[in-house]
């Protein structure tokens, strides 16, 4: 496995799946679908932080039985993504209680055709 | 070895993630995202990030594909509702 | 294809070509995957050591950076809150309770044996997960997801009621906001003991014990009860909006 590959890889696949994501939230016409893509938008800055830690022949930082002297990756950015995952999740039960509430309102979750709430009061 | 095993989970990351961008149906889409996350989870773990992996792994594919499907059909049946409703008028 | 949509597309193309060009530049100007030398890897490390936790990651979650954690557990409890809030029965939409017809019956044996079988297996090792968050990988976020998700094996099986009758509510919401309210008390107590909030001011153990480290498993504790709670108070309100709630004109 050549070197140059591995050395930029992670990072290549973190950029591609920022942007992907990206691109599918505006080409979304569903506000379901959109929530999901922006979770994928997230994990993309999981996937960096965790390459940004990594270390070549180091072990995970849990010393539970390996000896105090090894090398290890770095934990602070697991800290911050640990945290980040549980709470990315529930924001996105936010949105998605947006989401309910606007159906019930407007009866679409078309991007598109989520106009003001005036011309909504107007078809009444 | 190690280099081999990361290179094919990450090309596995980019199939996946690409896949649930672009599964427009979003009960589908819900599916496809927790193979996403379980790939995802795998991948954090061959860089050596097991709490990370736990948390990855119990979220996204367990709560959240299950709060999207809730969602869709809540959302289905509020929209088949209004459809009737404007029919009638 | 309309105006709008054609406009639409090329300004994503423009965004995604910018924001890809800036990725480029600031990737290339990265070290290389695995030549990072971490300064604050090796002294995160050291500090961890020095208050004899075995898990370095939970030391830094819990101990170093425990008012970062204090902030992201307070985004959760206020979005599971909003989340409550937003799917609640509204005026205008009744709860059929007694036309629920999604019973033991309808469900698979073998599912069902599984659902029951494993219901408690999960409790139980979620509760070691939460336990152990300072000794092994783990802590009170995992620990909390995976109690969460395992109550909902009950609604797997087939008993609703049973799930509805584990999680009484009013009690969940108590419980939720006592573990938020905890986590502040132990800061403010090692605010009063040592003059820094969150310092580590529980007796810090041997190392590998149960009861090391300090602070850490009590605030593992903590943040497990309480996303724990918030996630089954949240998953709790979707089932009900997605099974039981209808609006006017809605059937099943």
């Amino acid at each position: 496995m050549p070197d140059a590959l591995i050395a930029w890889l992670p990072y290549a696949v973190a950029g591609w799946v920022l942007l992907v994501g990206c691109i599918g939230i505006v080409t979304s016409n569903n506000y379901v679908h959109a929530v999901v893509c922006l979770g994928v938008v997230q994990s993309a800055t999981y996937l960096l932080l965790l390459a940004i830690g990594w270390s070549p022949h180091a072990t995970a930082p849990v010393f539970a039985d390996t000896s105090t002297k090894a090398k290890v990756v770095d934990p602070v950015v697991q800290a911050m993504t640990l945290t980040d995952v549980v709470v990315g999740a529930t924001v996105t039960a936010l949105l998605l209680a947006l989401t309910v509430q606007l159906a019930k309102q407007h009866g679409t979750i078309n991007p598109d055709e989520v106009r003001s709430l005036e011309r909504d009061q107007e078809d009444e | 070895m190690n280099d081999l095993i990361l290179v094919i989970l990450l090309a596995g990351v980019v199939v996946l993630s690409t896949a649930t961008a672009f599964t427009r149906d979003p009960g589908r889409q819900a599916l496809v995202y927790g193979g996403y996350g379980l790939v995802l989870g795998v991948t954090m773990v061959a860089l050596q990030a097991p709490d990370v992996a736990l948390s990855q792994i119990a979220v996204g594919a367990a709560i959240v594909p299950l709060i999207v499907v809730l969602t869709v059909t809540k959302v289905n049946r509020v929209l088949e509702q209004h459809r009737r409703a404007r029919e009638r008028r | 294809m309309s105006t709008r949509l054609a406009g639409r597309l090329v300004l994503l193309a423009l965004g995604v070509a910018g924001v890809a060009a800036v990725l480029v530049v600031g990737f290339g100007a990265l070290p290389h995957f695995g030549d990072v030398s971490h300064g604050y890897g090796v002294r995160a490390v050291a500090a961890s050591l020095s208050h004899r936790t075995a898990n370095a990651v939970g030391s830094v979650t819990f101990d170093q950076r425990a008012f970062d954690t204090m902030g992201e557990e307070l985004i959760m409890f206020a979005a599971a809150t909003s989340a409550v809030m937003l799917l609640r029965r509204m005026r205008d939409e009744d709860e059929d309770e007694a036309e629920f017809g999604y019973g033991g019956e309808d469900v698979v044996g073998a599912l069902r044996l599984t659902g029951t079988a494993f219901l408690p297996v999960t409790l139980l090792v979620g509760c070691y997960v939460i336990a152990h968050g300072h000794l092994t990988p783990g802590g009170g976020f995992q620990g909390g997801v995976v109690l969460a998700t395992g109550m909902h094996l009950a609604y797997l099986a087939g008993d609703y009621k049973v799930l509805e009758r584990l999680r009484p509510s009013s009690l969940l919401d108590i419980v939720e906001s006592g573990a938020v309210a905890g986590y502040l008390a132990v800061g403010l107590i090692g605010l009063g003991l040592t003059g820094s909030f969150l310092a580590n001011w529980v007796p810090l153990g041997s190392f590998g014990d149960l009861l090391s480290a300090g602070t850490v498993p009590v605030l593992n504790g903590l943040v497990g009860i309480e996303v724990g709670a918030a996630l089954v108070l949240l998953v709790a309100r979707f089932l009900d909006q997605a099974l039981l709630i209808r609006g006017e004109g809605e059937d099943a």
